[in-house]
């Protein structure tokens, strides 16, 4: 076995290696990116941060889904409704009592009493939606989450719930106006005041900061890395949570439900309570990983958690390969790096290498051009209607794993129900050849 | 005696279903307070009479959409995710029919090609409607509806077909991708905003002894619902194929054996559910005056409670639940504020899948 053989063998078995080497890649992709763009080493570092937020927020939500599709087999196309119902709590609950002008009163709790209970109210309405449901075939269980999650986002959205207030306590949604989040916890990190930079920064922050300045990175992008850094800590969490379930022995049941079933029933599992409190446990998850996404924005508004919000996050987990952990942060990775941040930036280096003009305002006026053998107006209007094509690549994307590999990249890859790999075994008994029993 | 066996039937029923017990309670007071509110006069019978109306109408849009979504469900065993695409679809296809036949010599073509969303044809400007332009409006119906046709047995042949075997959950996810791609292609061409389509000066009728006014646009779109699907109700029910298609819904295998050619009902499958899809799309516009490149997405919802709430796989189950849940969005106005039309339908659909888990028509599982 050659060298390169053993290294692509540590690569494809090895799942830290694999998550590496796929961020690994990202990273390199997008400095060259940068590099074309002319962008400094601040810019770089930015763009980089950026691809590592969106990479694991949506990782984390990929994971979610995965305990409660790929491992539960609980098809659950509402997710951005559990996003929100946790994500609106935890804002709810810790506006301040004394909304400034334009804002929402809320109950002034601090920030972790917020995710708590958003949490907790995740679980509890996936608890509700579960328990009726359940009763249901997939399609229609698939659907009457949706309609919860729409529900959700049509109350949130309405002016009814602007502020009200319940046993004397005033608090509100915001409606579509939004309601502001909470204060980034990281700011106190670095700030005396978060609400007022000029106030000075803390023993802590100004240390960070004159490191981070002496390379040329500012204030605001510390901040951000700081945060992605938390980010990838809880995804660490998730991934070792959600890996001891699935080799728990609540994961083999589990497991065994997905594969079959009336046998996991006829063993005596009462499988119907394994699924409520796996999907009330992926809920919850769910809403945290809303929390770390959403919440991070200054305002939270209903349209942050639209249908299409859960597609993406189903995207992003077949693109890994349903039932694998890995592929669930794989996935995530490369939906967030290739398929949301990378057109933009080829629509950028397209743009800054040929000059093409302004882009023509309409359809017909970019293929007029054509008529008089010029292809520039068109590309023009192209790269300026980027945002509409970039899901156009997400849909041939979709529509090419399912009829190539609508397993996903490690959805291939056997997960044993029982706790001992007889298969393992058996194969290392016939075979022949040494090096193939691995 | 015979009193008592009444009483103990009852009892066994309602200990049997306790929650449609509820359900019958809540639905009562529903019913009480409706007559009270039209008697205290609070609710004025004219105010009930147009969310009946407009209720009756988007019903009827929602129930042909949703027969093509529950013959597709029934033959090829998947939800197809970008059937609201296809509406979408065929509402461009059609209007721009309509705006180049209404148009024609008074605007440029590219104009015209934009429907009103940029350049100088605007709503106003082509005048598109039933009493002003009919030929133009007939000829748009039948080309989104010749579109749509085109569009789905295309796609069936480029994708659907190469996954014949695989799961449901595949397809489903297929036709996610679908949705995305027609959705943006749309967005690409048209742009996000949306646009008007119909002029306002149609001919209104007026039911005079309460006050409700019935529009041309509205007249049409029941009219062409109501003959669409009386049409497709005569082709399952007495032609050759249409009983095939009930066949092949009821066991794939034994309808291939007793030599159905089952690839051809797939396709006659997609052309009807397609065709239909496609007038639903035209029809839906027609009668809102508005289209956007989301327009079939944002209705999907609706048109899947209305499948599934009818029983999925039943198209009288769709026709019934596009009419409830048509009705029950509007007449929920009485109740709740008008952010929550949607909403309502999206409940009503989840109380009757608990009391019924396989929807109304649940137990007929063929056409």
């Amino acid at each position: 076995m050659s060298y390169t053989d053993r290294l692509r063998d540590w690569l494809l078995t090895d799942d830290a290696a694999l998550m590496l080497g796929v961020m690994t890649g990202l990273y390199a992709l997008f400095t060259v990116f940068g590099t074309v763009l002319g962008l400094n080493f601040a810019g770089i570092v930015s763009t980089l941060q950026q691809i590592t937020f969106f990479a694991a927020v949506y990782a984390l939500l990929a994971l979610a889904l995965n305990l409660q599709w790929g491992y539960a087999g609980l098809l659950n196309i509402g997710v951005a409704g559990f996003m929100a119902v946790a994500v609106y709590t935890m804002a709810m609950l810790t506006a301040p009592v004394n909304a400034p002008a334009g804002g929402v009163p809320g109950l002034g709790l601090p920030i972790w009493v917020g995710i708590l209970g958003g949490m907790t109210v995740a679980a509890v309405a996936g608890g509700v939606v579960a328990l009726p449901a359940l009763r249901l075939k997939a399609d229609y269980f698939a659907i009457v989450t949706l309609a919860f999650a729409e529900i959700i986002r049509i109350t949130y959205n309405s002016q009814l719930f602007q502020t009200f207030s319940v046993a004397g306590f005033e608090m509100g949604t915001g409606a579509s106006r939004g309601i502001p989040a909470p204060t980034n916890p990281v700011l106190s990190l670095y700030y005396t005041d978060p609400s007022n930079y000029s106030a000075g920064t803390t023993a802590f922050g100004s240390m960070v900061f004159g490191a981070f300045g002496a390379i040329g990175l500012d204030e605001a992008l510390v901040v951000d890395i700081t945060y992605t850094l938390i980010l990838i800590g809880f995804l660490v969490l998730y991934y070792v949570l959600l890996s001891r379930i699935a080799n728990s022995p609540f994961g083999r049941v589990l497991k065994a439900i997905r594969n079959d079933e009336l046998v996991a029933r006829s063993l005596g599992k009462n499988t119907r309570w394994f699924k409520i409190k796996t999907f009330m446990l992926g809920c919850a998850l769910m809403g945290f990983a809303g929390i770390l996404w959403q919440g991070s924005q200054s305002l939270i508004t209903p349209t942050q958690f639209t249908p299409m919000l859960t597609f993406y996050i189903f995207i992003a987990l077949i693109i890994g390969g349903a039932g694998s952990n890995t592929g669930s942060v794989i996935g995530g990775a490369l939906f967030a790096g290739l398929l949301f941040q990378g057109p933009v930036f080829v629509s950028r280096i397209v743009e800054t290498v040929f000059s093409l003009g302004t882009a023509p305002n309409t359809f017909p006026d970019a293929v007029a051009g054509l008529a008089a053998l010029r292809v520039e107006p068109l590309l023009a209007y192209t790269l300026s209607n980027l945002a509409s094509l970039r899901f156009v690549i997400v849909g041939l994307v979709l529509i090419y794993l399912m009829l190539k590999q609508p397993t996903g990249i490690l959805g291939h890859r056997k997960e044993i129900a029982a706790s001992i790999d007889i298969t393992e075994r058996v194969s290392r008994e016939n075979s022949v050849t040494p090096h193939k029993a691995r | 005696m015979q009193m008592s066996d009444f009483y103990s039937g009852l009892r066994d029923s309602v200990g049997d279903r306790p929650l449609l017990v509820v359900l019958g309670v809540c639905v009562l007071i529903l019913l009480l307070d409706l007559v009270r509110q039209l008697s205290s006069g609070a609710l004025p019978a004219r105010n009930l009479a147009i969310f009946l109306k407009n209720g009756i109408v988007l019903g009827l849009i929602v129930g042909l959409a949703g027969v093509g979504l529950s013959m597709i469900y029934s033959i090829l065993g998947f939800a197809n995710f970008a059937h609201g695409d296809y509406l979408t679809t065929g509402a461009f296809a059609g209007w721009m029919t309509s705006y180049m036949i209404a148009g024609f010599g008074a605007f440029g073509l590219g104009d015209l090609f934009l429907i009103g969303i940029a350049g100088d044809a605007t709503t106003v400007g082509v005048g598109a409607g039933v009493a002003t332009t009919p030929i133009a409006i007939l000829a748009g119906l039948l080309v989104a509806i010749v579109f749509t046709v085109f569009l789905s047995v295309a796609i069936d042949r480029l994708i659907y077909s190469r996954l014949r075997d695989e799961e449901g959950i595949t397809l489903v996810f297929t036709s996610l991708g679908v949705a995305l791609v027609l959705r943006y292609l749309i967005a690409f061409v048209w742009g996000q905003n949306s646009t008007g389509l119909t002029s306002t000066a149609e001919p209104k009728f007026s039911v005079s002894s309460i006050g409700l006014q019935i529009n041309a646009h509205e007249i049409t779109v029941a009219v062409c619902s109501l003959l669409l699907m009386f049409a497709v109700h005569y082709l399952l029910q007495y032609t050759k194929l249409g009983i095939a298609m009930r066949a092949m819904a009821d066991n794939r295998d034994l309808a291939s054996v007793t030599g159905i050619p089952t690839d051809r009902i797939v396709r006659s499958t997609w052309v009807i559910g397609g065709g239909l899809t496609g007038a639903a799309g035209y029809l839906m516009t027609l009668e809102s005056g508005t289209l956007a490149f989301n327009t079939g997405w944002t209705l999907l919802l609706l048109i899947f409670a209305a499948v599934i709430l009818g029983g999925i796989g039943s198209i009288y189950g769709a026709i019934f639940g596009g009419l409830l849940i048509g009705v029950a969005s509007t007449v929920s106005l009485v109740w709740l504020p008008s952010g929550f039309t949607q909403a309502a339908a999206f409940a009503l659909m989840i109380v009757v899948l608990i009391v019924r888990p396989n929807g109304l028509f649940g137990g007929v599982t063929t056409a």
